[in-house]
């Protein structure tokens, strides 16, 4: 009996910590959803873990979005198609007006995202997944042409006079991350080696790329497709005595001083922000007036280049975690 | 939940010996738990308790639980399996390669997949049976293998990270009505895979409660030793456990797959812990020889709610980790608690 009681009191001790949490991150929370002095909501999900620095930029640009319309918007992310899915299906039963959704695998997201048009429900899709975007029936496409860009960095890293260049792809099963690097390819017209790391284990990244590095000296430059992974490539450059070069897609304060300080040679910028941001007012746009952005062809965010003549202007906002 | 039968006044004590009975099974914590959960939800969110709300829910939790009973049968058995996650994703991946690539019949690639499984098992139960190692570490090393090979061929093959285009395969539709279709109650959009899952838990509770097989896995799960000396043939009992937790794994690998029709080379890591999170909220015990199956059902419930019942609830997903965790945390304290409370009463 007497552990019985202990184990009451725990049950009620982690209970009211659980509601403790919940009312500190209750319904009008700027986190959690935003206002909604429209009434109108938004659903913003994606294929971004949460705590990945990139995606984080993304949700504080839907949140923002739907902070200066008055309309509340829900960010949620998985890297898992199958809860991304779910999250859809969720979405259209909460009755949003419209869905945001990021497409890293299009056909398993195919499904839920014709049922919430079918609904009535408008869609737009961001980031990953343009070329599938029209077919499936959505609003627009916001984002980075994958190939386009990797194509932009190879022709970049070629003019600093690198010859074989270290791709790093950091997750596994994304389409638009092997696209980056086939660009490259083609931009470079040297040879681009593919690194297979993971994003939730930056260390175990950074000793791989260093490997790699002291295994084939004739690599002279790293491109990295996450700013995490830049940062720890600089690192993995310096600690294999390599002279490469180190090029990142995406932007972070760290990626910023690495740039200003002549570590990094460059960052390619998709501005993401405005993957988060403006999706919600083309919502917004088409709930109030029925509008539509784009023309059917897809809002690009980027390519833009930050090297060490732009980095300064760039860094103050990395800082605020809107870059 | 079943509702307890209203019996004539006269007939008192056949309900007490039901609600005996109903006490000293493993599962009636979790049913507690699952009870507190959805009231929980029901009566935060205005769309959890609806039809659409109920069949989001479901959706995961019928994926999980088909997974988490064999997992429970495995662990009232003494042992564990780490590579169940990544089964299912190298059986998506085989029958989405056989299908797409060589263009075999979906069903055949199915069947394929089913034998690559029972060899999965069959290597994991032979090599724990035989070495004595414990199956945590073995079937650790097997999940670590079947990651490399998943992303390794994937990439040989297709020349991708992903799989993808099933729906111009040969069988695809009919294998897609048999295990990824949906009905629709409602508003809500229900998934065959529920019925698969209630089937699984059906016939693991058979398996447990009346049959001798039942008896050797609780056995093995106690006392291997004793088992032994009493004439179980804790080996091959231990050894098929391990194949049917394979072969259910490489069954809900090409259900994802015919639901997605494309398969990532990296899904199903981390799905392991579920399972066994699952069966454990379900009142299996870590160390063996107790637990049930219709337990770990309610327990991949428990999770499904858990999961669209925060979205629902709109919590800030930065903190979705956190609120399932401690929903589950809670979720057993409940089960022992009421547990507890039922073997002090008896």
């Amino acid at each position: 009996m007497k552990v019985t009681r202990r184990l009451g009191v725990a049950t009620v001790a982690l209970a009211t910590v659980a509601l403790a949490l919940t009312g500190c991150s209750g319904k009008n929370d700027a986190g959690g959803k935003t206002s909604d002095a429209s009434g109108r909501k938004f659903a913003v999900i994606t294929h971004g873990s949460a705590g990945d620095a990139f995606w984080d930029v993304v949700k504080k640009g839907a949140e923002q979005a739907g902070k200066d319309l008055g309309a509340s918007v829900s960010y949620q992310g998985s890297g898992k198609a199958d809860e991304q899915a779910n999250l859809i299906n969720s979405a259209i039963g909460d009755k949003v007006n419209g869905i945001v959704v990021s497409m890293a695998n299009p056909d398993a997201l195919a499904e839920p995202i014709k049922r919430a048009i079918a609904a009535g429900i408008p869609v737009i899709t961001i980031n990953s997944g343009q070329a599938k975007s029209a077919e499936l029936g959505a609003l627009a496409h916001v984002g980075q042409d994958e190939s386009v860009a990797g194509e932009g960095a190879g022709r970049k890293l070629a003019g600093a006079g690198v010859k074989k260049v270290l791709c790093v792809v950091h997750e596994a099963g994304n389409i638009g991350l092997e696209q980056r690097c086939g660009g490259a390819r083609t931009g470079l017209g040297g040879e681009v080696v593919n690194l297979q790391v993971s994003i939730s284990n930056i260390a175990e990244a950074q000793n791989t790329i260093a490997s790699k590095l002291q295994a084939d000296k004739s690599i002279d430059g790293v491109l990295a497709l996450n700013p995490a992974i830049g940062v720890a490539a600089v690192d993995a450059v310096t600690k294999a005595g390599s002279s490469a070069k180190v090029a990142t897609f995406d932007l972070s304060a760290d990626v910023i001083d690495a740039v200003s300080a002549g570590k990094i040679l460059f960052a390619v910028d998709q501005q993401q922000y405005l993957q988060g941001y403006l999706p919600i007012v083309m919502l917004n746009l088409y709930a109030t007036n029925a509008n539509t952005v784009g023309g059917g062809k897809p809002v690009y965010t980027g390519p833009g280049f930050v090297t060490k003549e732009n980095a300064a202007t760039v860094k103050d906002l990395a800082g605020k975690g809107t870059r | 939940m079943a509702k307890v039968a209203t019996v004539p006044t006269d007939e008192r004590l056949a309900t007490t010996g039901l609600a005996r009975r109903l006490l000293t099974r493993p599962e009636l914590g979790a049913a507690v738990g699952a009870a507190a959960v959805f009231t929980f939800f029901a009566l935060y969110t205005e769309q959890f308790a609806t039809s659409t709300g109920v069949a989001n829910m479901l959706d995961p939790a019928a994926t999980l639980g088909i997974m988490a009973v064999a997992v429970a049968l495995l662990m009232i058995g003494g042992e564990f399996d780490l590579s169940a996650g990544v089964t299912t994703a190298s059986s998506a991946l085989i029958v989405g390669m056989l299908a797409t690539e060589l263009g075999l019949n979906v069903w055949a690639a199915l069947g394929v997949a089913i034998l690559f499984g029972a060899c999965v098992g069959l290597l994991n139960g032979i090599l724990v049976v035989r070495t004595g190692l414990p199956s945590f570490i073995v079937t650790l090393g097997t999940f670590l293998m079947l990651q490399g090979l998943n992303l390794g061929i994937t990439k040989l093959v297709t020349g991708t990270v992903q799989v993808r285009g099933l729906k111009t395969a040969d069988g695809y539709a009919s294998a897609h009505a048999v295990f990824a279709s949906t009905w629709k109650i409602g508003g809500g959009e229900y998934r065959v895979t529920i019925l698969w899952w209630l089937l699984a838990t059906a016939v693991a509770t058979w398996v447990l409660l009346r049959t001798r097989a039942g008896n050797w896995i609780f056995a093995v799960g106690g006392n291997a030793t004793a088992a032994r000396t009493v004439g179980v043939p804790a080996a091959r009992t231990k050894i098929l456990l391990f194949v049917t937790v394979s072969v259910t794994a490489s069954i809900v690998g090409a259900m994802l797959l015919l639901r997605l029709t494309s398969v990532q080379a990296n899904a199903g890591i981390g799905e392991e812990f579920q399972y066994i999170i699952a069966a454990v909220i379900g009142g299996c015990l870590l160390t063996g020889g107790y637990g049930s199956a219709i337990g770990a059902a309610i327990g991949a419930l428990i999770f499904g709610m858990a999961k669209q019942g925060i979205v629902f609830a709109g919590w800030d997903s930065d903190w979705f980790q956190l609120f399932l965790g401690l929903l589950l945390v809670l979720a057993t304290l409940l089960n022992l608690y009421v547990r507890r409370r039922a073997e002090a009463k008896k």
